[in-house]
């Protein structure tokens, strides 16, 4: 459905997108994560036609957004970083104005207008003036204005930002039910929104493309390794020299305990499954085993991970280069 | 052309919600007014003192005498409040983001211009009925020559549009409707007295500076004289003004 091939966006200085492709299925709900200044809004604006590429290709329903941008645009629902409002309207006249210049009939538009009023909860506010909305109200109308003419492509650029908790939950609840009949692209850096509605996650950095590939994954992937917890009642040096001892275990560091007891975070080569051996090791010297559970990374520390150890190493590999060089 | 239309709408509704709409026609009313009362005062006085001194009717022309004058003043007018219409057009949808929303959806560029165009237009036109109004009552007391005066409203018609065409052109350039409405005035000071060099030049250049300006144009269809080449001049502005702001609009993707 949405197709980029080596696209790349330069501003005058800044190369906002470097070089980035991916692709996206019929239906897929897609995250596009990265931390400020990543180069999403920049990419999301060269999908919905709103700036040209400087390299590259791109295109929406099989249409080039260069060479044919009116059918592109025809296919897309755009909600931009901020919505795109016109404070003295009302919300109905607003939508119906947004349908009308994204092609519905004048006939159709009532339905339309009907429905996605419903589906993004604005019943209450039809005839409030938009500049009389709170930001979150405001948030919606952007959404239902991105829906009016029903697009098989909805790109959302943080559309929950600014909301609060009940309302983000309800929002990510909405783009849930949209998918399948749409396919989405919704921008981030809030990590738990991606884990819980995505199916593919495409993380950039710095206008590079990081990682693209689903939550689970993603995180199967970063862990090149399996961390383990384990809690054990028995004489701590004692306990660890056995523990460090096993087969498998690579690193072995001390936690904060509870009283009498100590825990430890144990880490072992992937797919080397070694719970059973551990608990047989504490068990068989007569040590009482409290807890044994795996240490799963959360999106967050992977966000993290790629953003911050990649940059790190890169610069490292960098400094490397020149220095073999002079 | 349905695009346009909605466009049109939509621009007109901001226009009255923004209460912009309502200040350009009172200002032009009261104004207007006020000349309209002067022209009649002074004429009404002329007459009155040729017939008691020839003790006859006034051979004096209501064309002349109230509505020449007149239509030169609605032209002076209009250009100090035509940059009020055009500040907001580009340049409010450029400061909200709402362009976003615009350049996002299956809009032709030509479209936009076209729809907020004929918004500033339909506004104008109502500027230019309330002149009218006034205008129609010298019909219940004399016989004014109603061709040369549509004639005239012909060139303040053509002299509105290329006006607004210039005007949505700066529009474009800013986000900011005071910087828009300055430069707007600027330029439009600028082609308004351009023809001042007649007053000191006879060359070629100085005969070709005095044709770029805007109100020289004018004068004949104020005479109520219909001229091709006063008529062609302003459709080029205006034509020239809405190509201006497709290229401004064009390049705002690549600055955007
Ligand atoms: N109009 C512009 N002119 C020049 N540089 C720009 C422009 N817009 C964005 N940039 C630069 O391009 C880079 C990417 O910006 P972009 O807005 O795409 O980031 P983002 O991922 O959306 O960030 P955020 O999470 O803050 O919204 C940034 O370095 C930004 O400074
Ligand atoms: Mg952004």
């Amino acid at each position: 459905m949405i197709k980029v091939e080596g696209l790349t966006k330069r501003y005058d200085r800044t190369t906002a997108v470097d070089h980035i492709s991916f692709e996206v299925q019929k239906g897929q709900i897609v995250g596009f994560l990265g931390p400020n200044g990543a180069g999403k809004t920049t990419t999301m604006r060269v999908l919905t036609c709103f700036l040209p590429p400087t390299e590259g290709k791109a295109s929406v329903a099989g249409y080039d957004v260069q060479e044919h941008p009116l059918d592109v645009k025809r296919h897309i629902g755009y909600l931009p970083e901020s919505p795109p409002l016109y404070p003295e309207m009302e919300v109905d006249e607003y939508l119906a104005f947004t349908g009308r210049i994204k092609g519905v009939s004048s006939g159709g538009i009532r339905r339309r207008v009907d429905d996605v009023t419903e589906r993004c909860a604005l019943g209450d506010v039809r005839k409030k003036l938009i500049s009389k909305l709170s930001r979150g109200y405001r948030q919606r109308v952007g959404l239902a204005q991105a829906l009016i003419h029903n697009p098989d492509v909805l790109i959302l650029d943080e559309p929950t930002a600014g909301l609060d908790p009940k309302q983000i939950i309800e929002t990510r609840k909405l783009i849930h039910d949209l998918s399948g009949e749409h396919t989405i692209i919704l921008s981030t850096h809030i990590l738990p929104e991606v884990s819980t509605t995505c199916q593919l996650v495409i993380i950039i950095n710095q206008g590079k493309l990081e990682a693209i590939d689903t939550p689970e994954n993603l995180t199967a992937r970063l862990q090149g390794h399996e961390t383990i917890f384990v809690e054990v009642e028995g004489p701590a040096d004692q306990v660890a020299a056995r523990l460090q001892g096993l087969a498998g275990v690579t690193r072995v560091t001390r936690k904060d305990g509870q009283a009498g007891r100590n825990s430890w975070e144990i880490e072992t080569a992937k797919d080397h499954n070694i719970r059973s051996l551990l608990a047989h090791a504490v068990v068989t010297s007569g040590w009482g085993l409290h807890e044994l559970r795996p240490v799963g990374l959360s999106l967050e520390e992977i966000f993290l991970k790629l953003t911050t150890s990649d940059k790190a190493a890169e610069a490292a590999a960098e400094k490397q280069a020149s220095g073999g060089t002079s | 052309m349905k695009n346009i239309w909605v466009l049109a709408q939509r621009e007109l509704k901001g226009y009255f919600a923004s209460s912009i709409a309502y200040i350009v026609l009172a200002m032009f009313a009261v104004i207007f007014g006020y000349f309209f009362y002067s022209a009649t005062a002074i004429f009404v006085d002329y007459s009155m003192r040729s017939m008691m001194q020839r003790g006859m009717a006034p051979p004096v022309n209501l064309n002349d005498f109230i509505i020449r004058p007149l239509l030169m003043n609605v032209s002076v007018i209009v250009l100090f409040l035509m940059p009020m219409i055009t500040m907001r057009l580009f340049a409010e949808e450029k400061r909200s983001g709402t362009i976003e929303l615009l350049m996002t959806s299956p809009l032709r560029d030509i479209e936009i211009i076209l729809g907020k165009w004929l918004a500033a237009m339909l506004l104008y036109l109502c500027l230019l009925g309330i002149s009218a109004l006034n205008i129609l009552v010298l019909f219940l007391h004399g016989r004014p020559d109603w061709r040369a005066l549509l004639v005239g409203y012909l060139g303040l018609l053509l002299l509105g549009a290329a006006f607004l065409g210039l005007g949505s052109f700066v529009s474009t350039l800013t986000k900011n409707q005071i910087v828009a409405a300055s430069l707007t005035f600027g330029v439009f000071l600028m082609l308004w007295v351009l023809d001042w060099v007649t007053s000191y030049s006879t060359t070629t250049l100085g005969k070709v500076v005095a044709y770029l300006s805007i109100t020289t144009h004018f004068e004949p269809f104020a005479k109520g004289v219909l001229e091709l080449k006063d008529a062609i001049y302003y459709l080029s502005v205006i034509f020239l003004g809405i190509f201006l702001t497709a290229r401004s609009m064009e390049s705002l993707r690549w600055r955007a």
